[in-house]
């Protein structure tokens, strides 16, 4: 950090544990969630409090020195990668649940607040916070507000977005902004919804209104085997023709359960290609006619096993293979990159195709799983990066990806960002009057653009030293990816 | 007036003017009404569905589309417009409803306009054609400028084109009617109904006398709803039940069409919570040319008065509520409190630099 005054001021703002500099202190910092990027910041420092989070924004801006805001750095697009010399605001601390109002169905919580404790705090009243990204036992709202996160759950129920209801932010120019209501209903432009997916270029959210949903009072989680990719395929299509909404509707390929597998023991059916995971849920009576639907459904779409989770031990192990397919790829490769492409539903059958065929023209291995009923894809990319050009070779795979999901009409990230990993690839996906428009408002908010600067846009500082692996969150079984 | 038929005389029509005041089907007189010096731009002409698959759960629209027109085709193919938008039988468009921001009863179950809207298309103050959002049902790239669009009343751009999610429509329905009195007793029976872990399609209230009046609607599987109904019963402590068919759609579109509205009064949606109704009771009931309905289980206070909207305001800033004048005079549609103006007027400051919209 160049500015020795903008540190003499920190310093007169944090007790020296909470205003990190030594480079020992600083290694946590330096990567996220996307392991291939790693970058050194000027300096970490932890607010508690609303107080101490404005005051450090408002120096950054007076000193011009560059931003990032970073929760529990699970991002798998880099949206947490540090800026070179600049500053890491970390709030795991500063993480209170402020309100709890469950018969209003709300919650106001500061940003650190971890994604699965808001839902933890509403089960006593029977609700529940509905976004649910596979990193919820780490991830925080703040990140999740950052970025729009997803989850299995986002075709009925939506993504973050969906479920923030008011949000104060400090702009990265320092000045502090109230947006929303405790209503769902507003007045005037969704200022809110504006905010949510902004990646860290507005600013720091400093309180959270989340809209609390009832928990659905019964969950039928249907796992169905099948011995090609094409035939699961099929038997979404059919689902969602049916009239069906079911909560989730999932696809993992045979080297997605090969990797669960062998991390979680999740016993899915052996030998299957792909597997499907169908969840209906809301009331019983409902259910219990839904599933009488789905049923022959699944029973004629060619699946050679099916299994009904019979409780909710049962159904959390289904679950647990799915979710932790990313980080158990990690036992099948070194290193591996993460997609979250999106295309039309109708076009995922030919989208795998070209997928496995760019797999086998560039020698890596692709395993794949996807959100089947919005049509997010997650390939998950391979590769060793002690070998030289392999991590190049597996971006330009994902790049290749990225292209054709464009193609296709649908889009570059689904629930993750574009953050550093994508920011190439938006211009390709909007025109230049769009990203001028995007552009320009990124400008309005922050004149001096230090709030997480190098994310969305092109531009900006190339990322530094890559580092191969797993992320040490990761080896410890903390995170996993999404 | 101005009607243009395509996007370029859109932007023609930007171009060329000082202020313009974009318009669709003129279903809601306070927002759509020019004040002087101010050209409307009549958007109905710029209308057709541009992309419908039913299997992509999406569809693709000019903004000038009336919204009855799509729902007929989405209704050929078993699905519907889940935030169940006002007014469409009297030719609400898709744009106005936008850029009004209004949902119906049905956004109970699954959400708003806000959250049904995947993409926009519009041309901003400068006249150029900006596109946020996509065509798929999930999308997190770029800027959420759908959603900024929603409630915009056409002052940040003129929407040309919109996508949005459509759902699965539910082959039957229920309507139970209850009334609860005193209000001290129907305020634990609205929460009681509002955190019960059962899925209820639209939850409407009304005064009634010393209490309140319950509207519940459940949707699905026609197998499963009369137990459902009993349900609601037994929480709502009695009720009648209208089954699935003309009477039980026709409650809907009442209130969908603001039916009740006497001709010459004035509406104004104020988005509340459930805890602010005693409150409100307790002031709006001594007013009495006003009439109240309390939608989407508490969150909108619909309210009908023949007083001008305008001296309703410091009741509301007093009250910490925004309010939008949806039927009566033009030229103030926002009134009460206005959270988050220093963000908005960055915002148009953007997409409206020379103040061409409102």
């Amino acid at each position: 950090m160049k500015a020795d005054p903008f540190l003499t001021a920190l310093a007169r703002l944090y007790p020296s544990d909470r205003l990190l500099v030594q480079p020992g202190q600083l290694a946590p910092y330096e990567s996220d969630g996307l392991t291939s990027y790693r970058v050194r910041p000027g300096a970490v420092v932890i607010p508690e409090t609303q107080t101490e989070v404005i005051e450090t924004v408002k120096l950054c801006h007076q000193h011009g020195v560059p931003f990032v805001a970073r929760g529990s750095g699970t991002s798998l697009s880099g949206g947490s990668v540090p800026v070179k010399d600049g500053l890491v605001i970390a709030l795991n601390r500063f993480n209170r649940i402020l309100k709890l109002d469950l018969q209003e169905r709300l919650a106001v919580v500061e940003p650190g607040v971890i994604n699965l404790d808001v839902s933890k705090a509403a089960a006593p009243a029977g609700l529940y916070y509905a976004p649910d990204p596979s990193s919820q036992q780490i991830c925080t709202i703040g990140g999740n507000v950052a970025f729009n996160s997803g989850g299995a759950h986002c075709l009925k129920y939506g993504m973050t977005s969906n479920h923030v209801l008011a949000l104060k932010a400090v702009l990265p120019d320092g000045e502090v902004v109230q947006l929303g209501s405790e209503s769902v209903e507003g007045v005037g432009p969704d200022l809110v919804g504006l905010f949510v997916g902004s990646e860290g270029l507005f600013g720091i959210a400093l309180e959270i209104t989340l809209r609390l949903l009832p928990r659905p009072e019964k969950y039928q989680t249907v796992l169905a085997a099948y011995h090609s990719l094409e035939a699961a395929g099929n038997a979404v299509a059919s689902v969602v023709a049916s009239g069906l909404l079911p909560g989730a509707i999932e696809i993992m390929d045979r080297l997605a359960i090969q990797a669960a597998e062998a991390a979680v023991h999740a016993n899915y059916p052996k030998g299957a290609e792909a597997v499907l995971i169908v969840e209906l849920e809301g009331e019983a009576e409902q259910v219990a006619e839904e599933y009488k639907r789905l049923q022959p459904l699944i029973q004629d779409s060619g699946a050679y096993d099916v299994r009904v989770a019979q409780d909710e031990a049962d159904r959390q192990r289904i679950w647990k293979g799915r979710k932790s397919a990313f980080s158990a790829v990690g036992r099948l490769s070194p290193d591996f990159i993460v997609q979250d492409g999106v295309v039309p539903r109708s076009r995922l059958g030919e989208a795998l195709a070209e997928i496995k065929r760019l797999s086998e023209q560039y020698a890596l291995r692709v395993a794949n799983v996807f959100h089947a009923g919005d049509g997010n894809l997650h390939p998950l990319i391979l590769y060793d990066g002690r070998e030289p050009g392999a991590l190049e070779r597996a971006e330009q795979l994902a790049g290749e990806i990225l292209r054709l999901c464009i193609r296709f009409g649908g889009s570059i990230t689904g629930e993750h960002g574009v953050g550093l990993e994508k920011r190439d690839y938006l211009p390709q996906m909007y025109a230049e009057a769009d990203m001028d428009a995007m552009w320009k408002l990124r400008c309005a908010m922050d004149p001096k653009q230090i709030a997480n600067p190098g994310k969305m846009f092109p531009a900006g500082e190339p990322p530094a030293l890559r580092m191969t692996g797993l992320h040490p969150l990761e080896r410890a079984g903390l995170i996993s990816r999404e | 007036m101005l009607q243009p038929t395509t996007v370029e005389d859109v932007q023609k029509a930007v171009r060329e003017s000082t202020r313009l005041l974009p318009r669709g089907g003129g279903t809601k007189p306070a927002l759509s009404t020019p004040t002087d010096e101010v050209t409307p731009l009549d958007l109905s002409a710029l209308s057709g569905v541009l992309e419908y698959n039913p299997s992509e759960f999406t569809f693709t629209a000019l903004a000038g589309t009336r919204v009855a027109e799509v729902q007929a085709l989405l209704d050929a193919h078993g699905q519907y417009l889940p935030f169940d938008p006002p007014l469409t039988k009297q030719g609400a468009t898709l744009g106005g409803t936008v850029a009004a921001g209004l949902s119906g009863p049905g956004r109970y179950r699954y959400g708003g306009v806000r959250d049904f809207i995947l993409g926009v298309r519009l041309v901003d103050g400068n006249g150029e054609v900006v596109r946020g959002g996509g065509k798929v049902v999930k999308n997190a790239a770029g800027f959420d400028l759908p959603k900024l669009m929603v409630g915009s009343l056409g002052q940040l751009g003129v929407l040309v084109e919109v996508t949005f999610k459509v759902f699965p429509k539910a082959p039957a329905h229920v309507t139970i009617l209850h009334s609860v009195a005193p209000l001290t007793e129907a305020m634990p029976v609205l929460y009681r109904l509002y955190t019960a872990r059962m899925e209820i399609d639209a939850l409407e209230l009304e005064p009634n006398g010393a209490g309140m009046k319950f509207w519940v609607r459940m949707a699905g599987l026609p197998d499963a709803l009369p137990a459902r109904a009993e349900r609601v019963r037994a929480l709502l402590g009695g009720g009648e039940v209208v089954a699935d068919g003309e009477a039980e759609g026709r409650v809907w579109e009442g209130f969908r069409s603001f039916s009740d509205v006497p001709a010459g009064a004035a509406l104004v949606k104020i988005p509340v919570t459930p805890k602010r109704i005693p409150d409100l009771e307790a002031q709006l009931a001594q007013r009495d040319s006003m009439r109240r309905r309390y939608g989407s289980g508490g969150n909108v206070l619909w309210l009908t008065t023949h007083e001008q909207p305008v001296a309703l305001h410091d009741m509301l800033v007093g009250l910490g509520l925004s309010g939008l004048v949806v039927f009566g005079p033009p030229g103030q549609a926002r009134i009460g409190t206005h959270t988050g103006q220093a963000f908005e007027q960055r915002v148009k400051a953007v997409f409206d630099p020379k103040e061409k919209f409102g």
